[in-house]
């Protein structure tokens, strides 16, 4: 039972580092974009590439994974996202399911739609014991590194000018701006930053969560419950958010596996009607 | 005069600001009553309290003696109060003929009638016409409620909640934001109301509240302050403390 | 203080004016119905439009009337179509049309019981919402294989003939004249219920909710109202599917097939009814012309139509439909509106 928790934290982890930046993008610019899952699968891909057929480290692969990842989403976001956020939810949504069939349709022409996985050095594989539970290495590597992430990102938030010019453009963007706070400049480093840890946590995810072309639409719906349940008003909600999904989804696909998902889409739709602004953020101003 | 609407030791709290404090008003009817403060005083959040758009904390709101204080917004329209927005709520991409048109199908019952198309009814066309005409809209009839100049939106605005054939009408700040050449519209429609509606005015610009109101009730810090004939208040020091020797009025 | 007969006569025609009929109307139905006699080649993907069409028409109903942003619409979609699937594989209604019926009241059903769902939150809770609706039914469906035949489909269904009379064939002959009358009895209905008053309060609970239940509106009960209705169409579009393939599967509850819709719908653009049928006839053919020539990554043309769509601009796409349109509604006192207005 301890090892499912274990798993379940670290799936929880991996969700929160890979849909923590949605939620940013969301408070910060309230644009819904769903094509989140692309920028993760870009990141596990180019570890796939790096490591499986470059030879490249694995450990040393994760860096490159998300400084790609970053690097497509600030293109895209400077050329393409810049001119969407001023529409309406309806258009925000249109264009990025567009953008995930373009890059599902892509992938899956360049690389192949079979599922693939990393050759995760051995020292990583297998498990071991620690007070009865089955650590398995490699997921608490995950948890470790996942773990220095969220910390650091609040480091980052909560004691760096940038941290706090971002949180204040969450909050009220009108007043950030009114305040000399260039909030697209803001806007622009934060969504490529949140795509480098889609990425990472695409090249870290792919050997547990598996990576193939429809690896966005499969676990889109993921991101978009971690980023609702737990709101958008700090860094907390998602991540205590994540760690039930991921407990609850990896409890649930053990103890009742002919349900899978069906568990966790129902508690999503109880949650989302009984609380809609999320179970953990404050009410906002807005 | 008999009380029609009244409110009971209303209570707002937001988070720990009181917004409405122990307000016990009532509004006579046929009256004209002004609720005048300074901003941030609460009146909004007051009218928002008495047509339901918020709940309050603690307190009862009764209509001709009827407990309302737990009904939604609509159904209280149904009751007959009524409200204008401070800010224009108008339906941008419809026409004052559409929109007036809506009002009165909806006071009529029919606006669950999905068969029967809109505008065949003359007798409720009629009655649509009748209003336009009588808040002079009647040259704008036909256009988007968007292009309208912000003058005929607020009339319009009015002409929508007498639409709905009020017993107390709530009317916020009706001529804010109106430029200089088309407030006297604004106040024609406002002096015209019909006797037999109660009415219950926000204003902050004195001159239309005295030449309206027979009743004036000043809220402060979302309590009411002072309240009595518009005579009384001018001459009260405390009101003219409040707004810090603004001249209220040369009575 | 009864305004002049001739004010109200010309009031009453402006608000009329829109539920009249247009002359393209009346072109485009002709031409729907003489397909059955000029196309028979083409009969096959005819009858897909017209489902399709339909099922866009219900979205229609929801997006372009009531701004609810659905991403879970092929839930009713795929509820229809296992209810005529298993009324007719497992021969409890024999006839068609009975079958079609009950498909869309199941249908409707469902709609009633979730439109609870998105009456609350924001635009993103009610499209998770509704995605999770049919995401749920996916998984449900999936779970009782016994009953839908799982990941295979359900297998062995034989439609009997449309009224006892009418049998249905290889070449969609049956078919589309049944699905194209089922669309146009329905499509009918449907523009009864948008020019009422009814439909015009749709409008305004779209346009700006908080004036609406100031005016007295129920926004909720209009909402599930509406979310109903739209329900029971795009069921009856499911079955119609079912009907015409003798075939259901888990696809129908798929993410896809609700996005395609939302780009079905867009096309031809939301708020005026046709927008979906125009849409539905656009897609079936660059797709059935895309998908000679790429098979496998036709959801690429289908993203990057949506990513231009948006970045072109919704309206700009439809307005250039614009010139028709005004010149088919000559009458219309709404576009009348407008020009005066352009020209203010």
């Amino acid at each position: 039972m301890l090892t499912i928790l274990f798993d379940g934290i670290a799936y929880g982890m991996l969700l929160f580092v890979l849909a923590c930046g949605l939620a940013v993008t969301l408070g910060l610019m309230n644009f819904i974009n769903l094509a989140h899952g692309a920028f993760a699968m870009a990141g596990g891909y180019v570890t796939v590439v790096l490591v499986n057929r470059l030879g490249v480290p694995f450990l040393v692969s994760l860096p490159i994974a998300f400084l790609a990842s970053a690097g497509v989403g600030f293109i895209f976001e400077r050329t393409l996202y810049v001119h969407v956020y001023r529409k309406s939810h309806l258009d925000q949504v249109l264009f990025t399911i567009g953008l995930v069939f373009m890059s599902v349709a892509a992938v899956d022409y360049v690389m192949g739609s079979s599922q693939v996985f990393v050759q995760v050095p051995s020292a990583w594989q297998g498990k071991f014991d620690a007070f009865g539970v089955g650590i398995g290495r490699y997921r608490l590597l995950i948890i470790v590194i996942c773990g220095l992430l969220t910390v650091a990102l609040q480091f980052i938030l909560a004691y760096t000018r940038f941290g706090s010019r971002l949180r204040a453009a969450v909050d009220d963007s009108r007043v950030a701006r009114g305040l000399g706070i260039n909030v697209n400049w803001i806007f622009a480093l934060t969504f490529a930053f949140g795509s480098g840890l889609a990425g990472l946590g695409g090249a870290l995810g792919a050997e547990i969560l598996g990576l193939d072309p429809s690896f966005p639409l499969k676990f889109m719906i993921y991101f978009l419950i971690v980023v609702t349940v737990g709101g958008t008003s700090s860094i907390t909600g998602p991540f205590l958010a994540s760690l039930l999904l991921g407990i609850g989804d990896v409890a649930g696909k053990y103890y009742v596996p002919t349900l899978g998902s069906f568990v966790i889409y129902t508690i999503m739709i109880v949650v989302l009607v009984w609380r809609p602004q999320g179970l953990f953020s404050r009410a906002t101003s807005r | 005069m008999p009380v029609v609407l009244e409110t009971i030791s209303l209570v707002k709290q937001f988070n720990g600001i009181i917004a409405s404090d122990n307000v016990s008003l009532q509004i006579e009817k046929g009256a004209r009553h002004a609720l005048i403060g300074p901003n941030g005083a609460g009146k909004t959040t007051l009218i928002n309290l008495l047509t339901g758009v918020s709940r309050p904390t603690s307190g009862r709101i009764l209509l001709d003696g009827e407990d309302i204080t737990d009904l939604s917004t609509h159904k209280r329209v149904r009751l007959g109060v009524v409200r204008t927005f401070q800010i224009n709520q108008l339906f941008s991409d419809l026409t004052p003929l559409e929109t007036i048109g809506l009002a009165v199908s909806e006071r009529r019952g029919q606006g669950l009638d999905w068969w029967r198309i809109v505008g065949s009814r003359p007798d409720l066309v009629a009655e649509v016409v009748e209003i336009l005409e009588r808040f002079h809209l009647t040259d704008v009839i036909d256009k988007r409620t968007a292009v309208l100049p912000y003058g005929k939106q607020r009339l319009l605005e009015i002409a929508v909640a007498i639409a709905c054939r009020p017993r107390v009408l709530l009317l916020d700040e009706p001529a804010a934001g109106v430029p200089e050449d088309e407030r006297h519209e604004i106040l024609a429609a406002v002096a015209a109301l019909p006797s037999d509606v109660s009415v219950l005015l926000i204003e902050h610009d004195m001159d239309i509240v005295f030449s309206f109101a027979d009743r004036i009730s000043v809220l402060v810090n979302g309590a009411l302050f002072v309240e009595g004939t518009p005579e009384e208040v001018a001459h009260d020091a405390r009101v003219k403390a409040v707004y810090l020797g603004e001249e209220l009025v040369d009575a | 203080m009864t305004p002049p007969p001739a004010a109200v006569r010309t009031a009453t025609e402006w608000l009329s004016a829109r539920a009249r009929w247009h002359p393209l109307e009346i072109v485009f139905w002709f031409a729907a119905f003489a397909a059955i006699y000029l196309f028979p080649a083409r009969h096959l993907i005819l009858t897909e439009i017209a489902w399709l069409g339909l099922f866009a028409l219900s979205l229609d109903l929801i997006l372009g009337y009531a701004g609810i942003i659905s991403l879970g619409h092929a839930a009713f979609f795929g509820f229809g179509a296992y209810t005529a699937a298993l009324l007719a594989k497992h021969e409890i209604i024999e006839e068609p049309v009975l079958a079609l019926l009950i498909s869309g009241c199941a249908a409707m059903t469902l709609g009633f019981v979730t439109s609870f769902l998105v009456l609350r939150g924001s635009d993103l809770t009610r499209l998770m919402v509704t995605l999770g609706v049919a995401l749920v039914l996916r998984e449900l469906a999936n779970r009782y294989g016994w009953l839908t035949g799982g990941a295979d489909g359900l297998q062995g269904v034989s439609v009997k003939p449309v009224l006892g009379v009418f049998r249905f064939d290889m070449f969609g002959h049956t078919g589309y004249t049944y699905c194209l009358t089922v669309l146009f009895i329905l499509f009918l209905v449907a523009r009864r219920l948008v020019n009422s008053p009814f439909g015009l309060s749709l409008l305004s609970v779209k346009s700006n909710p908080l004036r609406s239940s100031a005016i007295g509106i129920s926004v909720d009960a209009r909402l599930v109202a509406i979310y109903t209705v739209a329900a029971g169409y795009a069921g009856i579009a499911g079955a119609l599917l079912a009907q015409t393939t003798a075939f259901a599967s888990l696809e129908v509850f798929s993410f896809d097939r609700s996005a395609d819709l939302l780009l079905v719908l867009i096309i031809g653009g939301a708020g005026y009814l046709y927008g979906g049928l125009i849409g539905a006839i656009i897609f079936k053919f660059m797709q059935d012309y895309l998908s000679a020539l790429t098979p496998q990554y036709w959801p690429f043309w289908i993203g990057l139509a949506l990513v231009v769509i948006v970045l072109v601009g919704r309206d700009r796409i439809t307005s250039w439909t614009t010139p028709i349109r005004l010149m088919a509604a000559r009458l219309n006192w709404r576009a009348l509106a407008r020009r005066s207005a352009e020209r203010l």
